[in-house]
């Protein structure tokens, strides 16, 4: 009883709370995927200054470790250089939110998955 | 971040106890009582009126005789030993089914499938089995039938007298588990037709733990345990005393006013449905629209997740379950574990587009303050997920080319 959400704090706190929910105008790069496990999916829009993500914004249609996933994302990512961003792994995110139970891992996986699809989106139009 | 709300509408999972269910198990823990088999000392006597005085007040509720009951520990056991234990006694038999019957009746399948003809029925989209694909099976093959009286997650009740009559007519048994409907309607077995009834404690305003199966006076079961003579050997294992005492004051305490609670449920399950088809965009219900558990309102809401729902229900104090394993079940081990409901799957609710359904489930104690409550606090609730979803903004865009 003294437990009364399935989540973390932290993952109960950004699924209520999301942090950079919403669209972007003129994004730099916009990453799009979907969840083979479950059917959800995510999108990821970026705005890159000078290599540095200046701005985050995500849309989800997925669970509450999803949500919370994304929400993380967004916050880690902003301020990072794209080379920093490039190696992010679900795994951090999966720390920085305080753990998630073990079926839940494929939600924080289409977050990273959301990430690599942006920048090669950012790749591909800068070319 | 708890709400100091509390709106249980998971009734179909498990229902608090009555008082009077509480008082019962108190009292009977609390009376040196012995074990019901030790008939020579009083302690062991006294135990036994204990368990014959609730099997008297559970037959009562089916209309059934106290004799034809059989204690076990749960509609699980109570389901095994309808099917199981009825094949083994009448090895000639098959063994017929739905595509939506719990995991407690489908999973004997695995088991049976080597020794008897094994049949599982399609149901439509509403969740009824179809009379003529029933009799059609059976025409061949003398089977035991089972069909739950009503389906948890969808709500939809069998046209259990119609299925009773085809079952007769072709010399087949008809085994229902009652396990959904038992505490919201009155049951009959023998208006029904039933043969064999499966009843959980815990979901009648009873203890958990317990349960019963009615076997019809004219039938043969044989145990599928070893073990003593308790309930006359076809359940051997000392009686769970105070588990049975609380069932019986939980069968008891439902008599009386369970056709004004019936009656209140359907009327205010009813009104919650039509609020949400208004309210809600995007929704689809589930189960049959008349052919359903009182109180029961399930349906599923395009480009959201049903397990967010759930949350923020949850997040605002209305608790409720879910019709899809993705959804409810975190504990599961891998993502296998988290397919999508073969109930869902069974009335053809696609499962791309389908991210778990939801049930509300109301029982005898809910208000119709509860129901207000859940009526002013869902509609919100979607529209915020909406507003995240970029297959909501998909699907905005496309209306938006279509429509010019
Ligand atoms: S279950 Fe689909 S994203 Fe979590």
């Amino acid at each position: 009883m003294d437990k009364p959400f399935p989540y973390s704090e932290t993952v109960m706190d950004h699924f209520a709370n999301p942090r950079n929910m919403g669209d972007m105008e003129d994004p730099s790069a916009v990453g799009n995927v979907g969840n083979p496990a479950c059917g959800d999916m995510m999108r990821l829009f970026l705005k890159i200054e000078n290599g540095i993500i200046v701005d985050a914004k995500f849309k989800t249609f997925g669970c509450g470790a999803a949500i919370a996933s994304s929400s993380m994302l967004t916050e880690m990512i902003k301020g990072m250089t794209l080379d920093e961003a490039m190696s992010i792994s679900n795994e951090e995110v999966v720390n920085a939110l305080g753990g998630l139970p073990e079926a839940k891992i494929h939600c924080s996986v289409m977050a990273e998955e959301a990430l690599k699809a942006a920048m090669e989106d950012y790749k591909n139009k800068n070319r | 971040m708890q709400t100091e709300k509390f709106v249980y509408f998971d009734n179909i999972n498990t229902t608090f106890p009555d008082p009077r269910v509480v008082r019962k198990i108190d009292e009977v823990l609390n009376f040196r009582l012995g074990n019901p088999s030790a008939h020579i000392h009083s302690a062991g006597i006294a135990a036994g009126k204990v368990v014959d005085e609730a099997r008297e007040k559970v037959a009562a509720y089916i209309g059934a005789a106290p004799e034809t009951l059989i204690f076990t520990s749960g509609a699980t056991e109570a389901n095994n030993l309808a099917i199981t234990g009825f094949l083994k006694a009448n090895p000639e038999f098959g063994f017929v089914c739905s595509n939506i019957e719990h995991f407690s009746v489908l999973n004997q399948i695995r088991s049976l499938r080597n020794s008897v003809k094994t049949s599982i029925l399609d149901v439509d989209s509403y969740g009824l089995v179809e009379p003529d694909s029933l009799e059609k099976v059976l025409k061949n093959n003398r089977s035991i039938v089972s069909l739950s009286l009503a389906n948890p997650e969808i709500g939809t009740m069998q046209d259990i007298e119609k299925i009773s009559e085809i079952c007769s007519r072709n010399g087949s048994i008809l085994h229902s588990d009652a396990t959904a409907a038992a505490g919201l309607i009155e049951i009959d077995v023998n208006k029904m037709g039933i043969d064999l009834l499966t009843l959980s404690g815990h979901n009648i305003y009873g203890p958990a733990g317990v349960g019963a199966l009615y076997v019809n006076k004219k039938i043969r079961l044989a145990s599928i345990f070893e073990g003593g003579n308790q309930e006359s050997g076809i359940r051997p294992g000392t009686e769970n005393v105070p588990g049975i005492a609380g069932m019986g004051e939980a069968c008891e305490a439902l008599k009386g006013d369970m056709k004004s609670h019936e009656k209140r449920l359907r009327d205010l399950g009813n009104d919650l449905w039509k609020s949400l088809q208004e309210s809600v965009r995007f929704v689809n219900f589930t189960g049959h629209p008349e052919k359903r558990l009182p109180g029961h309102v399930s349906f599923w809401v395009e480009h959201i997740e049903g397990e967010s729902l759930l949350l923020l229900l949850s997040m605002n104090g209305v608790m409720a379950s879910s019709g899809s394993a993705c959804s409810s079940n975190l504990k599961a081990k891998d993502e296998d574990e988290l397919m999508a409901s073969h109930v869902l799957a069974a009335v053809g609710v696609p499962s791309d587009i389908c991210s778990g359904s939801i049930t509300l489930s109301a029982g005898r104690y809910n208000t119709e303050e509860d129901f207000n409550y859940v009526k002013s606090v869902l509609p919100g609730l979607v529209e915020k997920l909406l507003t995240m979803s970029p297959s909501y903004d998909d699907y905005m865009k496309n209306k938006e080319t279509t429509d010019g």
